[in-house]
């Protein structure tokens, strides 16, 4: 009787896991990984995975309300947001390759400017309230992205700086 | 005989059941008092207390910070002992705090806080205390609440009547309690009389940074100094100490030194000092003792030794010092707000002696001496007794102020706190304390304006008032509230080690200046990596340094490779978050230290000095962040015979 009700519990289990598991077959394959080194393949396999429509409507939530981008880059503000970014942003964002958190090339084409610099300037509401700052707060794993209690010059110098990547 | 059981039983019952009813009565009207005293004390979650208490740690050697009313502790800041939660006296950086001429010494006895003053009035920037056992004064700065200088005192033993401030800061100041030899020698012990000396120390405080500096040393009589405390307002400008064992006795001093019916108060007119030392009098006398200075923007500590003190022999300036009979073996040393009333709280004596500073000035004045001693004019006790609070308790040891005329007085033998009035000398209240109480705190009490809300007394004992936690229980403070005419029982609540002295001030003044984060780009400590490009691993014979960092959630770099066996290994760690309240800490296995912990922006060093080979992990020991499990490293360790090249990286395979 027992051995009876552990056998149908392990059943139980094992269903759960396969229900879970069972829509994602990218997911199940990753879960055979352990024990294996990575292979090149999967490498591919991710980057497919990131094809996502991106809402540049959305501005955030946070005291950026509305930016003009120039026409030109101001090369000084540029400057000046590449060193804040390496100083204050490089332990965790790596150009050209997602790290901690993504990388900050291509990323006009993904977020508005307005909402960069909510993410930069007010990260903690961002992650509990913005719907895409949630998703990506998801997307890295729970990973939260440090208020590094940049100014509002700077962020807007750091933008500036982006637009050069 | 059944029926007398029963009876006596009956009668038992009864009885517990009339003691019932009565206990419950009492119960009652305290049930009444009590609610009353839980919303005086109740600060409900997510509210401010409105007072910092900073009470002395005792042997525990530390500054334990407290919300009042609500009793709650916030921070044990480490002084004068290591303290292997924060790594201080462990890491590279505070290691030299702990320095003195008798090398490094990882523990104290703290005891007197007060917070510096400017125009008699608490100002908020610092809090100094002393080291009672190998004599320092700490002081630590109330925007970090970290200690940032420690200054050895030499010629002194037992530096318990320390670390009072003058009325605007000019100096910090440090008197022996046990004389000894000065300068020290190998000398007989009972040729004490005559030849030891107590040394009183004035260690003057720049006014922009408070960096602490011996501007002279006055060299008394053998005697015992045991508390002291600042003239003000009338009386700014001299210093008052209160002393024992007048006997000079050496041995048995629980009866030798009890033998005189009065000591001593001394009165120090210390602006005459410093005039006659700044027009270069006074005598440089060889000396070595330690001055430690941390530095906020290296974040590390040096530790400089000094080699001469400025002594003055009180006989050299007329009118500088003078005794005033005190009954007897007085402790606490306590100056009103006005300044015209020192206290002698003479802890063998049945009354309480009150000198006055006018009464003082005109027997001076006239030259109305009861003879010296060792040269130094003692004054009639009669000439400047102001009055006498009559058999108020036993033990009186220390007395504080709330600024509208009363004063509280703890008695030690008789465990009460006792209220009475300034002039009048009448006893208004007295409330008991639980148990054996030593000093008590008024914030601003040592000032010119106190804020007489509260009254915290400590206590010695608690006995019954706590859960049992084996032989050893802990010490309490109590919290009275003084708005009344009659003092009440709010709070019981433990505290760190012996709660020796306590100085509190309102939230208000320091809470905004409380620092938040430490700046990366003020960060100049040389081992300092504040940002990813500036992360290495470098080898200079067998020492290895790592120059690493930390953000939610990795170390940089995670992976090490080519340390060996009988390398020293340094972890320079920095934290490269700048946002409040997040801290990281990390430990290495096998290390013989503590972890790091450390603040946004800071730098801190340990050691590690691996004696096996493997692979090795180390580890985030504060909780950071939802993947602070994942916070770790590994550095392989081969064997010294092995010629791996240093290899360093995050994140690559």
């Amino acid at each position: 009787m027992k051995n009876l009700i552990k056998l149908s519990l392990l059943v139980i289990f094992s269903l759960t896991i396969v229900s879970c598991g069972g829509d994602d077959k990218k997911e199940k394959k990753e879960k055979v990984k352990v024990g294996k080194t990575k292979t090149t393949k999967s490498k591919k396999a991710k980057k497919e995975k990131i094809e996502t429509t991106y809402d540049l409507s959305n501005k955030g939530i946070g005291p950026v309300k509305s930016i003009t981008l120039g026409a030109d880059i101001d090369q000084a503000m540029a400057v000046k947001g590449g060193e804040v970014f390496k100083s204050k942003c490089t332990a965790c964002h790596k150009i050209g390759k997602k790290f901690i958190g993504p990388a900050p090339n291509g990323i006009f084409e993904r977020r508005s400017p307005e909402w960069i610099m909510n993410m930069i300037l007010n990260p903690d509401e961002m992650v509990k309230k913005d719907a895409d700052a949630k998703a990506l707060l998801m997307e890295y794993n729970g990973s939260p992205m440090a208020n590094q209690n940049l100014t509002e010059e700077e962020a807007r110098n750091v933008l500036e700086y982006f637009r050069t990547l | 005989m059944k029926k007398t059981i029963n009876i006596l039983v009956a009668l038992v019952i009864v009885a517990g059941l009339f003691s019932c009813n009565n206990s419950e009565s009492t119960s009652n009207n305290q049930g009444a008092l009590s609610s009353s005293a839980a919303e005086k004390v109740y600060v409900a979650p997510g509210e401010l207390d409105e007072y910092y208490a900073f009470i002395s740690g005792g042997f525990s050697g530390q500054l334990a910070v407290y919300g009042l009313p609500s009793g709650r502790l916030f921070k044990v800041i480490p002084v004068f002992s290591q303290d292997a939660e924060k790594a201080w006296g462990y890491n590279e950086e505070t290691k030299p705090m702990l320095n003195t001429s008798h090398g490094f010494i990882p523990w104290d006895d703290s005891h007197h806080p007060d917070i510096s003053q400017t125009n008699g009035e608490l100002d908020g920037r610092w809090i100094f205390i002393n080291g009672n056992n190998t004599p320092r004064i700490a002081k630590i700065d109330l925007t970090t609440f970290e200690t940032t200088e420690i200054i050895e005192v030499p010629n002194s033993a037992g530096n318990h009547s320390s670390s009072f401030v003058t009325e605007n800061t000019e100096y910090v100041v440090a008197g022996t309690r046990f004389s000894v030899p000065v300068p020290q020698r190998d000398m007989p012990i009972n040729e004490y009389k005559g030849n030891f000396k107590g040394a009183l120390t004035f260690i003057s405080v720049d006014p922009e940074e408070g960096h602490m500096d011996i501007k002279f040393q006055i060299i008394m009589p053998g005697f015992n100094y045991d508390l002291s405390h600042p003239g003000r307002g009338k009386s700014h400008g001299w210093f008052f100490f209160t002393t024992y064992n007048t006997e000079e006795a050496h041995t048995l001093m629980e009866v030798n030194s009890s033998q005189n019916d009065k000591d001593f108060i001394a009165a120090i007119n210390w602006k005459k000092i410093e005039e006659y030392v700044n027009n270069g009098g006074g005598t440089k006398m060889p000396a070595n003792y330690a001055h430690n200075v941390y530095d906020e923007s290296t974040h590390t500590a040096t530790s400089t030794m000094k080699k001469e003190v400025l002594v003055v022999n009180p006989s050299e300036v007329p009118g500088a010092v003078y005794l005033l009979p005190t009954p007897k073996s007085p402790h606490g040393c306590d100056v009103d707000p006005s300044g015209e009333y020192i206290v002698g709280n003479g802890k063998l004596s049945a009354n309480l002696t009150i000198h006055s500073f006018t009464k003082m000035i005109d027997a001076i004045e006239n030259e109305k001496f009861a003879g010296d001693a060792y040269g130094i004019p003692i004054l009639n006790f009669e000439d400047v007794l102001a009055g006498v609070v009559e058999q108020p308790g036993l033990g009186p040891l220390h007395t504080e102020f709330d600024g509208k005329g009363n004063a509280y007085t703890t008695f030690f033998i008789s465990s009460e706190v006792v209220k009475w009035k300034l002039g009048t000398w009448e006893v208004v209240d007295r409330k008991p304390t639980y148990y054996s109480v030593g000093h008590l705190m008024i914030p601003g009490g040592n000032s010119r304006k106190p804020f007489g809300k509260y009254v915290v007394a400590m206590n010695k004992i608690t006995k019954d008032r706590y859960l049992p936690t084996g032989p050893e229980v802990t010490q309490s403070a109590q919290l009275f509230d003084i708005t009344g005419e009659k003092m009440e029982l709010l709070l019981d609540f433990p505290t760190i080690g012996e709660p020796h002295y306590a100085a509190g001030i309102p939230a208000d003044i320091v809470a905004k200046n409380s620092k938040k984060l430490y700046k990366l780009e003020e960060n100049m400590h040389p081992y300092a990596a504040k940002n990813d490009d500036e992360t290495r691993v470098e080898r200079n014979g067998k020492e290895v340094h790592i120059y690493m960092t930390m953000i939610r959630s990795h170390f940089s770099p995670d992976n090490i490779e080519g340390v060996k066996v009988g390398d020293k290994v340094y972890f320079h760690v920095t934290n490269l978050e700048q946002d409040y309240d997040v801290p990281h800490g990390v430990s290495m296995i096998g290390a013989n230290t503590s972890e790091l912990l450390i603040m946004p922006g800071q730098t801190e060093t340990f050691v590690w000095e691996p004696k096996q080979v493997g692979v090795w992990p180390f580890y985030c020991t504060d909780f950071c962040s939802a993947l602070h499990q994942e916070m770790q490293g590994y550095v392989r360790v081969s064997p010294a015979s092995s010629d791996i090249e240093l290899k360093w990286s995050l994140g690559e395979d």
